[in-house]
């Protein structure tokens, strides 16, 4: 989520280049240990009732209430006001059961069972039957779905009942983590109409829709049969759609808004400052990414990748271009808030020296290379371009900024040209995260980096149960990525909500943005 | 009578030709956009296979010259078709955008049209004088910021220091009047001080040419003093130019105030078409395109009948 650091200049740019990427958008750290920039709570108990109107970056005309077609926080933070979802990462980390009460792998992880919660009910009455559950998968399966959930159910062969409150799912290999992908934001669970998923809006969360203006604005109201207890808290909700952020932080001091998402970085001395609001912050797994293709020359020496890793002054990166919201990234894309994250693996720092050593062990006396930029990115990535051109000029590296144009960016430059800029959402699992960018046959294998001892590991790991061992295992694939991939990865940015000190909060979960996508279940108002 | 009847008819037919070729310009200029959206709706995971089964799906396959034709006929029969990317009805997705875009364009012309006028009329009156010179610089000096400056600068004052006005026009249908009007306040003025500039320095200018002819100077020997020969003799003659500015600004205020929109959340046309043309979603495109060009046509229309009305010469083309 670029866009965010942005005025009003690129907005476009940046809602363009959500909407082509709303299919890899996962920005999670599902199984985090703990939130580095945890914000704290602003009142201990939380109350019931009032109203609350939250302001986001996105919403578009074209938007629609099919769950496969979710894109952008708008309709995602609807969704899981409107659905529940058969678990749910909490504040901690943890994943624990929402509409599943339990589940179970078969010892190689194929096969998982779900059990149900009874006594859940849709907001049309009906009571959650594994009918559902099935359904709303299937929903995003098949040949003629067009849901871009499809690929992440790519591996389920088939969904079964077993009785009325149990549901089998078989899957063509071992994943431990599937249980995670049932958190997805596209995947929450409808009610069964005719054998088809009812993608109408009916769901079984805290709030009933009440109107959507596709692109304005939405509201929906406190559903009295919630099954969940100490959860949802307002009377009624309300999202609009400012795409501006200028205009998003203007409703939000004028009190307009209760809430927003994605402050401007360029102004957030200026909030920070007001105290009538509170900023947000937490760590994120958005990250930057300038993709070397491995395959084409001089970029097939590792020495010369390691040499623009050592040239990239990523603290620099940090302080201008995220203001300092945002973690030192190592060349992996696994964020510190991943339970698999190698704590132990050195942080490569700037090192001119260092670049240098490696540019003579390749042979190479200097280096000039290209490098494809474009803002469709993210926000600024032409500005990230020419800093890190200056920085490693120090190294004897030239780098010819290429300024791309935003239109077809994604068609035309990127996992073409050989060095390019990019920008990942991130995702909720390591093995959900590598496989859909580092893998050998991963058609986003922006790297086209195909390392035998990676790809070996990441199969083995993916069925493996003990947490143990698939520690260590993401430890090396980590090491392996930084040192031999062909990625650098400078940064990996937070995610900053400004809130009015109106509304309480506890402390705030960092799988996703606005607490993860739950801020409507998960917040209340202080003054209410 | 017969002859005004005439020469409207013809200009009726030339502007229905004019909205053809309109038409015409409208589709090819969107075949040239790079993509489609079938690209765009698969993004970056876009196989050519998928991307084919998409484009057959929609239609897309077919040629374009026959997707034109299929086009106008069902436009000539008052469908728009549905939009692409959601398959909602154009109509219905229009209908409600565009009636905000018109309440926001006739509330910044109610503001506009009659301070230009009259600051035109002032401005002749006292021409040459300071009176003259501080009008002219401040429509000037507003008419040269960019309209999100102005809007970003009323809002500074208005709504964030004075907090007299909401800073984002929250309107939706089921918004009363008085709150429509005090959510749209902003954004009218905005655009009024944006198209200012230009009416009334039109009306100051034609009043002063009319001003020089001979039946003004007979006027003024009769001992009429000099407002009656202004607003009765002069402003009757020179209306037809300053008619055509403010129609020529009113159909701006109708198509081109998407910055105004982004600047206060107003839920208009103009963000539709932004949002289609990043979508690709060439219906909705198109028919934002002709409903543009068609407001551009009916009020040049207009104008050209009030001048014809209030100037009969015009009728008599020598």
């Amino acid at each position: 989520m670029s866009k965010d650091y942005d005025v009003t200049k690129s907005w476009e740019a940046n809602r363009r280049r959500f909407l082509q990427t709303a299919g890899m958008l996962g920005l999670a750290a599902a199984g985090a240990t703990s939130g580095i920039f945890a914000a704290h709570a602003q009142t201990a108990q939380p109350k019931k009732g009032g109203h609350f109107k939250i302001g986001v970056g996105s919403g578009s005309t074209s938007d629609s209430l099919d769950p496969g077609t979710y894109a952008e926080t708008f309709m995602y933070i609807l969704g899981h006001g409107l659905h529940s979802y058969l678990t749910e990462v909490d504040v901690n980390g943890n994943l624990v059961g929402e509409l599943a009460e339990s589940w179970e792998p078969s010892k190689d992880a194929k096969t998982w069972t779900f059990k149900l919660r009874s006594g859940v009910e849709f907001h049309n009455g009906k009571s959650l039957t594994a009918a559902d559950v099935i359904a709303s998968i299937n929903h995003h399966r098949g040949k003629d779905s067009k849901s871009a959930a499809k690929d992440i159910l790519k591996s389920v062969t088939d969904v079964k009942a077993d009785g009325n409150e149990t549901v089998v799912v078989n899957l063509t290999e071992g994943n431990v983590d599937f249980p995670y992908l049932m958190e997805y934001y596209q995947l929450p669970i409808m009610p069964e109409k005719d054998g088809k998923a009812d993608a109408s809006g009916v769901g079984c969360g805290g709030y009933v829709l009440d109107t959507i203006d596709f692109g304005v604005k939405a509201s929906a109201k406190k559903f009295a049969n919630y099954w969940k207890p100490n959860a949802a808290w307002f009377d009624s909700i309300e999202i609009l759609a400012i795409r501006d952020v200028t205009a998003r932080t203007n409703a939000l001091t004028t009190g307009q808004i209760d809430a927003m998402d994605r402050c401007d970085l360029k102004t957030i001395h200026l909030l920070e400052r007001n105290k009538m609001l509170e900023i947000a912050s937490v760590s994120g797994t958005q990250h930057y990414v300038f993709p070397m293709l491995v395959d084409v020359a001089p970029f097939d020496n590792v020495d010369v990748r390691l040499a623009l890793k050592y040239a990239i002054d990523r603290e620099q990166i940090l302080k201008t271009m995220l203001s300092g919201y945002g973690q030192i990234g190592n060349d992996h894309p696994i964020a510190s808030t991943n339970r698999f994250f190698a704590k132990d693996l050195p942080q490569r720092v700037y090192d001119p020296e260092k670049a240098k050593f490696h540019l003579k062990k390749a042979g190479l006396g200097d280096l000039n290379i290209q490098l494809s930029a474009s803002d469709a990115a993210y926000t600024g990535a032409v500005d990230a371009a020419t800093l890190y051109q200056q920085e490693a000029s120090k190294a004897g590296i030239s780098i010819d900024v290429v300024r791309e144009p935003a239109d077809g960016y994604y068609d035309n430059v990127w996992m073409k040209k050989p060095f390019s800029t990019n920008y990942w959402g991130g995702r909720p699992t390591a093995d959900w995260m590598f496989t859909t960018t580092y893998a050998a046959e991963a058609s986003w294998n922006e790297t086209h980096w195909k390392n035998p001892r990676f790809n070996e590991l990441l199969v083995a790991a993916r069925s493996e149960l003990d947490d143990g061992k698939r520690l260590e295992m993401y430890t090396e694939m980590q090491k392996l990525c930084s040192d031999e991939g062909g990625a650098v990865i400078p940064v990996f940015a937070n995610y900053i909500n400004a809130l009015s000190r109106n509304v309480g909060h506890d402390k705030i979960a960092t799988n996703w943005d606005l607490d993860g996508f739950r801020c409507f279940e998960r917040w209340w108002r202080a003054d209410s | 009578m017969y002859q005004i009847g005439k020469i409207i008819g013809q200009r009726v037919a030339l502007g229905a030709l004019t909205l053809w070729i309109v038409s015409i310009v409208i589709f090819a200029g969107v075949q040239f956009l790079p993509g489609d959206i079938a690209t765009e709706i698969l993004g970056r995971s876009a196989t050519p296979e998928a991307v084919a089964a998409i484009r057959k799906s929609l239609g897309l396959d077919v040629p374009a010259h026959i997707r034109y034709f299929q086009w106008l006929g069902s436009i000539l029969q008052g469908n728009f078709g549905t939009a692409l990317a959601n398959g909602r009805d154009i109509a219905e997705l229009i209908r409600p955008r565009f009636i905000n875009t018109l309440l926001l364009a006739l509330s910044a012309a109610v503001i506009s049209v009659p301070l230009a006028l009259l600051g035109g009329i002032v401005a002749a009156l006292y021409r040459n004088t300071i009176v003259d010179r501080s009008i002219n610089i401040v429509t000037l000096a507003s008419i040269s910021f960019p309209e999100f400056f102005v809007g970003y600068v009323l809002i500074l004052f208005l709504s964030v220091q004075a907090g007299i006005l909401p800073s984002m026009s929250d309107v939706d249908s089921s918004t009363a009047l008085v709150d429509r009007l005090i959510a749209m306040a902003l954004p009218s003025l905005t655009l009024a001080v944006v198209v200012l500039a230009h009416m009334m320095r039109m009306t100051r200018t034609s009043i002063i040419n009319v001003l020089g002819n001979q039946y003004i100077e007979t006027a003024r020997l009769k001992g009429l003093p000099e407002r009656r020969v202004l607003v009765g003799h002069a402003l009757p003659n020179a209306l037809a130019p300053i008619a055509n500015v403010i129609v020529m600004n009113l159909a701006y205020l109708i198509t081109g105030v998407v910055v105004v929109e982004v600047v206060f959340v107003y839920p208009g046309l103009g963000q539709l078409i932004v949002d289609s043309v990043q979508k690709r979603d060439i219906p909705v495109v198109q028919a934002c395109s002709l409903i543009f060009a068609a407001t551009y046509v009916v009020l040049n229309l207009i104008a050209d009948i009030l001048s014809i009305v209030t100037n009969p010469r015009l009728l008599h083309p020598k």
